[in-house]
């Protein structure tokens, strides 16, 4: 039965005026069977098979957008982690980064996802390789987006890797600095990375999943900040709540809807939906401009923890029931480069570092988009990436930190990446040395998990 | 199948005749018309039928928007299934 006016309404405004939109489909390919122990006969493999799988993807993307009406703004793909056919190929890394390179710029996806490793708990073959070839690989690639994951709640922090990830990071923002750092922007380090995630940089394809799948990324801040904006300001939390939970349902069904079709057209097995608020620098699409609309006055003071906790518990409320299948990262991200609001807390003075990393033991990743000062030392990030990770191996969940640093810029400059990725004022960074605990290496013992306190 | 069609703009003569001689040329079947006129900008929702359309809908898409283009009007197309999906358990 065709819906009532209200209804048609309320869905062609989403789209119109509150930047609802469908931010990916992304195809995970496995590269399980393109391994082969001729570096250059792998490559030859998988340009193929991820060329075969995926020609289609971008067309079919323009297709059902336009059937119905909702923008796809990104089409992407992410492989098995390059680490394993590293492992068995040998070889120079970066030969496999051109090669990721050369296919998404064939196929005309924006991102390749997957030149990563997985090193909680140690370096396999491959893994030290790949991860050494990272910054070279990320400034002589455009669309490759790298990730590693050096920790979870079962294996603990590999702490050898969170200090070389951090020279990694000053590594990649260096090699990049007359191209506003980019490299940096394009990797990310995780602590209990998910293998079904559509978002960069952090997707990759994990060894558990099929041959090939769609997974759909969902956005839309600006509907539930409209939708909020029209609540009442004496209206309870709960009530709040409900709302976002109605929104976040309304969204998940559209991403559903492209998921499988999409899957149809393409004759590829539908993988999951990912519930995520994903914000974009436009006016209107922010999730500060959320947590401000719940009731606080900027983004940063306290009470941000707290909204950004109940509006990431409903939207994956909302979600869970619109979707088949639900997976990846699920809940509010905060990248502060690609977020109005963020970027105006940050030039304000409200949100500072340490509040964003309070910010990511609630939301659905971790410190995001983060420009730092150009004189950041590696171990400094390397602890950062310490903290973080330590956030998420107690609690069970994703965390990561993707930080740019400004190399060459003095304090008050920004980075300005562009599209989606935004641009990002200097975030100040305490500068207190950690060297002896990160110079210590070995592995962060895995939590207990009962005596919850 | 159904579709909906929504037109947005400044009211002119002949905007209704337009959108429907479209839907005429490729044996669209109008349903249902919703149209109101607020300080002069015209609206309308077009619930339309098109299982016996004679081209492929996202052609039908095209030529539908490109009679926005012509009277400057802001006009879509969307397939039924996204409303049905986003407002129906």
């Amino acid at each position: 039965m065709i819906n009532n006016k209200d209804e048609i309404v309320e869905t062609i405004r989403m789209i119109e005026e509150e930047n609802l939109d469908v931010r990916t489909i992304t195809m995970g390919i496995s590269l399980i069977d393109c391994i082969d122990t001729d570096i250059n006969k792998s490559c030859e493999k998988v340009y193929n098979k991820i060329y075969k799988y995926a020609k289609d993807l971008v067309k079919v993307g323009e297709t059902i957008s336009k059937k119905y009406g909702i923008p796809i703004v990104n089409k992407r793909v992410s492989v098995t982690p390059i680490s394993m056919l590293v492992g068995v190929s040998g070889g120079d890394p970066v030969l496999y980064a051109k090669t990721l390179d050369r296919v998404a710029k064939d196929i005309g996806v924006n991102f390749i996802g997957g030149y990563s490793a997985l090193v909680q708990k140690g370096f396999a073959p491959g893994d030290m390789e790949l991860i050494n070839s990272i910054p070279r690989a990320l400034n002589e690639t455009e669309f490759v987006c790298s990730s590693v994951n050096i920790g979870s709640t079962r294996a603990g922090i590999n702490l050898d890797a969170v200090k070389i990830m951090g020279e990694k990071v000053r590594e990649a923002a260096e090699l990049s600095k007359d191209r506003e750092c980019i490299a940096a922007s394009k990797m990310v380090v995780f602590c209990n990375a998910v293998e079904d995630n559509p978002f960069m940089a952090g997707a990759f394809h994990g060894v558990g999943e099929a041959d090939c799948v769609i997974n759909v990324g969902v956005s839309g801040p600006g509907v539930v900040r409209a939708a909020l904006a029209k609540t009442p300001k004496d209206a309870s939390i709960a009530d709040v709540a409900d709302i976002i939970k109605k929104t976040a349902f309304k969204v998940t069904r559209m991403g559903q809807l492209v998921g499988v079709e999409a899957s149809k057209m393409l004759g590829v097995e539908f993988g999951i939906v990912d519930l995520s608020l994903a914000p974009t620098p436009a006016v209107g699409d922010s999730v500060a401009h959320i947590l401000e609309e719940m009731g606080l006055e900027q983004c940063g003071g306290v009470g941000t923890t707290a909204c950004l906790a109940i509006l990431n518990d409903a939207v994956k409320k909302g979600g869970v029931m619109a979707s088949s299948r639900v997976g990846g990262l699920s809940g509010a991200f905060i990248p502060v480069s690609e977020d109005a609001g963020m970027i105006d807390a940050t030039e304000s003075g409200a949100l500072c570092i340490e509040k964003l990393e309070a910010m990511t033991a609630v939301c659905s990743v971790g410190l995001d988009m983060i420009v730092i000062p150009g004189d950041t030392p590696a171990e400094v990030i390397s602890a950062l990436i310490a903290d973080e990770a330590a956030i998420g191996m107690i609690n069970s969940k994703t965390t990561a930190v993707r930080v740019i640093p400004a190399i060459g810029r003095k304090e008050g400059d920004r980075l300005n990446f562009g599209g989606l990725l935004g641009y990002g004022p200097i975030m100040p960074i305490r500068k207190l040395s950690p060297k002896t605990f990160i110079d210590r290496g070995g592995q962060i013992p895995a939590p207990l998990n009962s005596l919850k306190n | 199948m159904k579709a909906i069609i929504s037109v947005v703009g400044k009211d002119t003569v002949g905007i209704l005749a337009a959108v429907s001689a479209k839907c005429a040329d490729y044996n669209v079947n109008i349903n249902d018309v919703n149209q109101t006129i607020i300080d002069e900008y015209f609206t309308m929702y077009m619930i339309v039928n098109i299982d016996s359309i004679t081209i492929p809908f996202t052609s039908f898409i095209d030529e539908i928007q490109n009679v926005g283009k012509e009277k400057n009007l802001k006009i879509q197309c969307m397939h039924e299934d996204i409303f049905n999906s986003m407002h129906k358990i």
